[in-house]
Parts: C-alpha cells; structure tokens; sequence
C-alpha cells in the first residue's frame, strides 16, 4: 500500500529510507519535536521547498531543461494568493481564487515560453528564462499599485490559521493547539500532496516518455512521440506546481514580497538543491531541500564559532565568517555536479546495489 | 604535360550571383542602429536631450561590447557556455579600484597625463588578474565539462557563486565608491547638449577594440585559427592545430576584456559590488544572443543596440528599461531565429 | 618494402553502436590504396579512427612503424598524414587563399609547390582571395585536395571525393588525383564510383560490416566479375 501511494517509486536504499523516513516524521511532528518559532519556520520553509525544487527536478531532472525562470512561476502564485487574500478578504476562498488565478497565469505563461523554446537551442533558452525572470523581477518592483512594489504585501488570512486562534486549551506535549499550529499542518498535507502527485506523474507513462525525451530526444521523435507536446505539458506542470508552493509560502509568511519569492539568489538556491539532492530522482529535492534550509538556518551559527576561534588568522576568519556560507556551498555544489552528478540519492542508491 | 581536361573548361564554373536583396540583407543589421537613433530622436523630439541620451546610449553599448565579446567568442569557438563570465568582470572591477587607490595621488590631479598613468596600469593590472582567473575557471570549472551543456551551465553558476563570495571575503561586503579621474570628470558642453567626458573615452576605447579585434581576427594567424575554429574546429585538429591550446587563450583573453569592461563599467557607474557582474551578465545574454553566438560584429551591433534602446527607454518610460530590451530581444529572434549573424557552423 | 600504414584488430565504438568490428589493413608506401564498401561499412569510420578523430577501443595502428592509435588528432596530422573528409571541411568563411595558408603549417606556402596546384586545379587560382563558400560543391572538393598537398604528406587519407559531383567534373578530379598519385605521396581513397577507383587504385581493400572482407591488387578485382559481384552484391560496372 505504501508502495502505491509512492507511485511505485521506492527509496531502493536502505540508508535512503530511514534519511526520508526520519525527515517526515521530523516534519510530520515538527510543531511537538522542535518547540519554537524558529524551528516551525525552518520546517515550513522545508516542506515549501521540497515542492519547489521537486517541481524544478520534473523540468530539469526529467524532462531536461534548463529555466532560470522557475522563481517567476513561485512568484506568481504567491502573489496570486497575496492579492487575493488582500482584495477579497482573509478567507478560504480567497486562497483558492488565488491559488487558480495563478496556476492559470502560470500555466499560460510557462506555454508560451514552452513554445519560444522550440524555435531557439537550449542554450538560448536557458538565457532568454533568465532575461524574462529579471524582467519580470523589475515589473513586479515597478507595479506598486497592484503588487506594494518593493515592500511587497502584508495581507491578513483566515482567522483559524493565525496564532489568535485556539483550537483547544489544553496543550499537547507543552505545545499550544493554536491557529499557528493549524497553518503548518496546513502547508505540510498540501505539501505533501503536491509531492506525492508529482510521484505519480514521473512514473506515468508520460513520465516515462519524459525521461526518454530527455535521453535522446531525437530517437523519442523517432518512434512517434511529438516532443513537442510532452516538453510543453511538463514545462506547464512543473510552473503550475511552482505556484501552488508560492500560494502556500504567502499563506505561510503572511507576506509577499519581491525578495521572499522572485530573487535570482532563490533561483540559484533552488540549483543548488536540486543537483547536490540528485537530478531526476524527486526524493533528492526532499534531501536536498531539507539540508540547504538547515544549513542556511543553523550552519550560520556554527560558522560563527569557527569564525570567531580563528579571528587570529586573518583570510581564514573571513572564509568562515557565518555570512559567507553560500561560498561552501557553491563549492559543494560545483564539488557535486562533477563527483555526484547523480547527488546524493544516486549515491545512496548506487551503494545501495 | 598537364591534362587539358583538369582546367576543366568545357563546362563554365557557375559563380552564383548574389542577389540584391540578399546583399541588402546582410548589411541590414548594421542599419539597425543609426534606424534606432533616428526613432530615438523622433521619441524624444529634444535634439540636445537625445544627443546626451545617445552618447549615453553608444557607451554603454561599448561598455557591454567589451564585456560581452569574450563570452561570445568563447561560445562559438569552445562551444562552451560560461554563465560565470560576471564574475571576470567583478574581478577586474574590484582590482582596478585596488591599484586606482595605491595611485589616488595622481587621479586626484587635474592633469590628464597623470590621470592616464594611473588609469593605464589599473587597467592592464585589472585584465591581467582578470585574465588569470580565467585561466584558473578554464583549468578547473570548465575543461572538465567540455560538450556537457548543461553541466557547464551548472559548474559556470557554481563558479560565479564562488567567486562572487571571494570578492566579498577580500574587499568586504560593502559597496564601494570608485571616482573617476579628476580630468574625465565633468561634461563637454556642445551647444545645449551635454556629453560626460567619461562616456567619450569610453565610446573611443570601444571603438579602438573592436577595429583591433577585427584586425587580429582577419589579418593574423591567430585569428584564422579563431576564426576557422569556430566553423570547424575538427578540421583545423585534423590540419595538426592543437586548438585546445587556443581555447585556452581565446578563454583567457575574453576573461582580460571582462576585467577591462569591469573598470569600465564600474567608473562609468562610480559604484562597484560584488554582485556587478551577475547583475549585468542579464543584459550581456540580451546582447551576445541578439548578436549571433560567435560573432564579434553580431554583439557589436547588440550591444550599440541595447545601449541606445535602454538609455532612450530610460528617459522616456523608465519602468520599462529592460522589458523593452528584451522585447527587442524577442522582435529579433522573430526575424533571425539565430541572431542577427549567425556563425554558419560545419557541425 | 614495409607497409606504410597498418590496421591490426582495429574496433571502434560510437556511443552504442560497435561500428569497426576488428579491422585489418595494411596500406603500402607509394601508390593508391582503395577501400570499397556499401555505405555504412565503415569505411568513413576507418578512416576517422586512424586520423584520431574517433578512438579505436581495440587494436593497433602503426603509421610508419610509429603506434598511432593513442596519439590525438593534431600529433597524427603532424607526423605527415593529410586527411580529406567526406563533407570537405572547408572553411567557408575564409578565403580561398586563408583556407591554403592554415593547411600551410610548415611556414609559407611554396611558390613552386603552388603553381603546381594551380595547374592540377585551375580554380584554386582563379577564385583566390573569394570566400570559399562562394565555390561549387567541385571547386570546394578541389580545394579540400590543395589543402592536402600543399606540402608535402606521406599519407594523404581522401574520403569519397567524387560524391555528389558530375561527371565531367568527376573526371577532372580523377585526372589530378592520377597527378598527386605520380610524386612521393601514398594515397588511401575510399570511394563508391568503381570505374573512378579502378582507374586510380593499385591496392583494394573491399569492406563490409566493419570487416576487411577481401583484400588485393585492383587490377585482379577489376578483371574478376564474379568476384565483384560476390563482394558487392552486383556488378560494379553498373555502379557509375
């Protein structure tokens, strides 16, 4: 029964199930395991990015493409339910028209590009994204009226998700049953909706046309399948699903805002997860995902204390000052497109054989 | 006694003869620009507005020329993607703020050969470190990855996050104020229209690298090789080049003319960052891809073309700066699929 | 007198595709050597693995006693061999005289030597400082060959050099062909046109799933129309 419900698509490594194992669990129970704040947002943040990434892996690891516009397609569904949520109220539906609304311009956009990329090489493509996810950056920057331009939008949300509400007096395990509690339970059952359907679409049929697309997409023509189509169809999947993890980072934040959502830095964040995790494999988004959030989270501080033991010598204090933690991460990462192309659940599963 | 029948002149050889259209179309490009000033001046309808705008508009597109030319050479060439080219360009930026500082002495005096002293080694030293770093990212990021587009891609962000990250680590996280020599302050006044001196030299210097850049691509060795290499690069292997060793240079003097555009750029905004380079490599894909990959004159024009179109965008609707720049992006791979002179390529 | 080049076991792999399947040649010094064979025998293959281009994944290649079969491209272009591929490889976007100076790697070209080439191939002179993509498909294949012997080579490998062109043309290239195969240098053609590489061929080689099938002096093949029909599945005689 789990084994359908992962689509038939299994860990195939012991070491890997119990890292995925301890990680649900870990969110699953986040809220009574890791008290605080902190910890609650780090694990929303995870379980948010577990479905951006994943959707990215179905555009790059599946069908293998490379877009730097992915940040756009998170933005608009954050907006989508920003807006909403500030125009029509704090409410359910709100979220939901939302939530449609920017699927839809998500959809309709990811189409379009999906198109200009027949008529253009890879490389072009790759570049055009990254000038269409700019361009896009500075309009929503510029469109104050509608998006709070730079600011962004402070919007309120239903009630029973904010911390204001008690679901009971009693508490569970020291922890309060309030709103707050209702809103990571909800982002985490979406979230891991989302994934398991994205597990479902990869192993498809259609998933699987997918990855021989991407093997060799000439032969796939070949034997009758339009590339085209399928291209299309997993760009305008992969775009929508972008959107839906947006809505629920702005359901989440209680705020929109250019930096949260549409930054080059998330873009390339968002590469690093996706490669150092493992390409083409949906559980490395889940381990990638959950180690970049952690470190970006606490690594910070460990780096602090390395940097401080060795304020004595001067360039070694800088490297490791806690700022510059995306240098050994860059470096991981580029360690990891050479050594680990497959990431680390390739390798996992690869010892595992 | 050699066989009449080599010369083979029974049968005339048929020399095709161009026809006008298709000879108009291949200078069509080039009227692209002087088209562009004309709109722009009829947009604007101020004469001395527009005269400033343009020399606005012609230096940063020199600007954007420099800085963009070695990663289109490097493509056609290697037919290698390097989406860490900014990182070249931050570098010689940064060092060239480094040396200026040692001689602010002479910056500081109103003589202009005083100034060039100090701009001059700035500028060589800037290409020079800027140039090493290129041979460093050759070595280690991209030679391991030749042929893998999408690894290149990857390694190349790796790379320009690293770099980026060192930057920071040896001048700070601040931003840093870069003045300009005390002689290239300041505008010369024509009429009503004011020009900054600056962007007159910086024009000038774009111009004088792109003649030389033609001159070593059509009358030296070197550039045959470049120039061969890019259409075959099989064949000048199988002729006995060894045209790994040229990639190797043409990667290191494409990361030296970053660098340049680096100093350039960065006085010409009198600010530097770490994150320049990323910032404008945005424009610099516009333009190598409005170009053609490959081409030196295809970026040339693009890059005249975006300097002029962002800055009279700038004046006239100044939210839309770069969508129009990628909207002109769009319109000219409408006409052009693959840029406006494409490198034919035997592959 | 030793072979000039020689091919023991040679296999090539394309990816998946297993395309030389242990190919043994033996190229005399001086005079034509001809490899025949139906397209897709692996005769373009042969000739890609020994110039380095392709790496042989087995086997030995020894050029002038010298193993080959690791050394890359340009190291075997420098030890002499000049190479004439099927598409010509000619720098379209140079000219015709920047095309003869790359191949040229000795220094300048040699006067003597290049009148010799505008003798043996009238438009090489006629269209020298034009692009060389303005040429025809047989001026272009003529120029493929001067850039060949502008100097002197010790092994020119040429790969169907005949294709696409018209016969009259055709001709002519056989005739200069017939020219290059009179001074120092040995030629190894792969050619489909019999009558072409029958004319020109001291030695054949027939070729045929990525196998040397038959091996022998030309002149015995050409006499033998059983035995060319065994080979090659019809008459070559028809195959004009």
């Amino acid at each position: 029964m789990l084994t359908a419900l992962l689509s038939g698509d299994t860990p195939r490594s012991k070491v890997l199930t119990v890292v995925l194992l301890v990680i649900f669990v870990s969110l699953l129970l986040a809220p009574f395991l890791f008290p605080g704040t902190r910890s609650l947002e780090t694990a929303a943040r995870i379980c948010i990015f577990i479905v951006l990434v994943a959707s990215y892996d179905l555009l790059l690891g599946y069908t293998g493409i490379v877009s730097f516009a992915h940040t756009m397609f998170f933005g608009i569904g954050a907006y989508g339910a920003a807006i909403a949520l500030d125009t029509m109220g704090p409410s359910f539906l709100s979220i939901l028209i939302g939530a449609l609304g920017g699927a839809l311009v998500a959809a309709i956009l990811a189409f379009a590009i999906g198109l200009f990329s027949l008529r253009v090489k890879a490389i072009f493509f790759a570049m055009v994204t990254l000038a269409v996810a700019s361009a896009f950056l500075v309009l929503v920057s510029q469109l104050s009226g509608l998006t709070g331009g730079e600011d962004g939008l402070n919007y309120k949300i239903p009630r029973v998700l904010t911390p204001a509400f008690k679901l009971m007096d009693a508490k569970i395990f020291d922890v309060r049953i309030n709103g707050k509690l209702l809103a990571y339970y909800f982002v985490f059952l979406c979230a891991l909706a989302l994934f398991l359907v994205m597990l479902r679409f990869v192993n498809s049929p259609f998933g699987r046309v997918l990855q021989a697309v991407r093997e060799n997409a000439f032969r796939a023509e070949a034997i009758g399948y339009r590339v085209v189509n399928y291209r299309t169809l997993a760009t305008v999947l992969s775009a929508v699903i972008a959107a839906l993890a947006g809505v629920l980072l702005a359901v989440w934040l209680r705020y929109t805002g250019p930096a949260t959502t549409l930054s080059l830095e998330i873009m390339i964040d968002i590469l690093l997860m996706v490669v150092i995790g493992g390409m083409g494999t949906m559980y490395g988004a889940v381990i990638g995902a959950t180690l970049f959030i952690l470190a970006q989270t606490y690594l910070q501080e460990l780096m602090g204390a390395a940097s401080e033991a060795t304020s004595a010598v001067p360039i070694l204090s800088d490297l490791l000052s806690p700022d510059r933690w995306l240098l050994w991460l860059g470096v991981l990462f580029v360690l990891s497109v050479y050594f680990f192309p497959t990431g680390i659940v390739g390798r996992l599963r690869g010892a595992a054989k | 006694m050699s066989d009449p029948q080599a010369g083979n002149t029974s049968i005339a050889p048929k020399i095709e003869r161009v026809s006008l259209t298709e000879r108009l179309g291949a200078w069509a490009p080039l009227l692209l620009v002087p088209v562009l000033a004309v709109l722009g001046l009829i947009a604007i309808a101020n004469p001395s507005t527009w005269i400033t705008l343009t020399a606005a508009g012609l230096a940063m597109g020199m600007m954007i020329f420099i800085m963009a030319s070695g990663l289109t050479l490097v493509f056609g060439l290697m037919d290698v993607i390097n989406f860490g080219h900014g990182a070249f360009i931050a570098v010689g930026a940064f060092v060239g703020f480094t040396v200026l500082g040692y001689l602010s002495g002479w910056t500081a005096e109103p003589s202009i050969w005083l100034n060039l002293a100090a701009l001059f080694p700035a500028i060589v030293v800037a290409m020079l470190v800027a140039g090493a770093a290129g041979y460093v990212f050759e070595r280690f990021i991209v030679k391991p990855v030749y042929g893998q587009h999408l690894k290149q891609i990857l390694v190349t962000m790796g790379g320009l996050i690293i770099a980026q990250q060192l930057i920071l680590v040896f001048w700070g996280p601040d931003a840093i104020h870069l003045s300009r020599p005390e002689t290239l302050r300041g505008s010369v006044v024509l009429g009503t229209a004011a020009i900054e001196k600056y962007r007159l030299v910086a024009v000038a210097i774009g111009l004088v690298l792109f003649v030389a850049m033609r001159l070593v691509l059509n009358r030296t060795k070197i550039g045959l090789l470049v120039r061969a290499g890019v259409e075959n690069g099989e064949m000048v292997e199988a002729l006995g080049y060894r045209i790994q060793r040229l990639f190797l240079a043409v990667f290191i003097v494409g990361s030296a003319l970053a660098g340049l555009g680096g100093v350039m750029w960065g006085l010409y905004q009198e600010t530097i960052t770490a994150h320049m380079g990323s910032e404008i490599m945005v424009l610099i894909f516009i333009v190598v891809i409005i170009g053609g990959l490959g081409s030196v004159e295809g970026c040339f024009i693009g890059a005249l073309l975006v300097g002029l179109l962002s800055n009279y965008v700038a004046f006239l609707m100044p939210k839309a700066s770069l969508v129009s720049t990628i909207a002109l992006m769009v319109i000219v791979l409408m006409w052009r699929p693959q840029g406006l002179f494409p490198v034919v390529k035997a592959k | 007198m030793p072979d000039l080049l020689t091919l023991q076991g040679v296999h090539t792999h394309i990816a998946q595709y297993h395309i030389l399947q242990g190919v043994d040649l033996a190229v005399p010094e001086g005079g034509v050597s001809v490899i025949l064979g139906r397209n897709g025998a692996g005769k373009t293959t042969t000739l890609r693995t020994v110039m380095g281009l392709w790496g042989a994944s087995q086997g030995t290649i020894r050029f002038d006693g010298t193993d080959i079969t690791a050394l890359d491209t340009p190291a075997i272009a420098r030890l002499g061999i000049a190479y004439v591929p099927e598409n010509m490889g000619i720098f379209t976007d140079l000219t015709v005289r920047e095309n003869m100076i790359l191949a040229a790697t000795d220094g300048p070209p040699d006067s003597a030597r290049l009148d010799w080439i505008f003798e043996l191939f009238p438009p090489i002179k006629t269209f020298w400082d034009k692009d060389a993509g303005t040429l025809s498909g047989g001026q272009k294949q003529m120029l493929s060959v001067a850039r060949a012997v502008i100097e002197p080579r010790r092994l020119i490998l040429i790969d169907e050099p005949t294709k696409g062109l018209a016969p009259a043309i055709i001709k002519s290239m056989t005739a200069a062909l017939a020219e290059l195969a009179k001074t120092d240098t040995t030629i190894l053609l792969v050619e489909q046109n019999f009558s072409m590489a029958k004319s020109l061929g001291t030695t054949v080689s027939v070729m045929d799933d990525g196998r040397i099938v038959h091996t022998g002096l030309m002149a015995e093949l050409a006499a033998d129309s059983a035995l060319q029909e065994k080979l090659m599945g019809l008459s070559l005689e028809a195959h004009q």
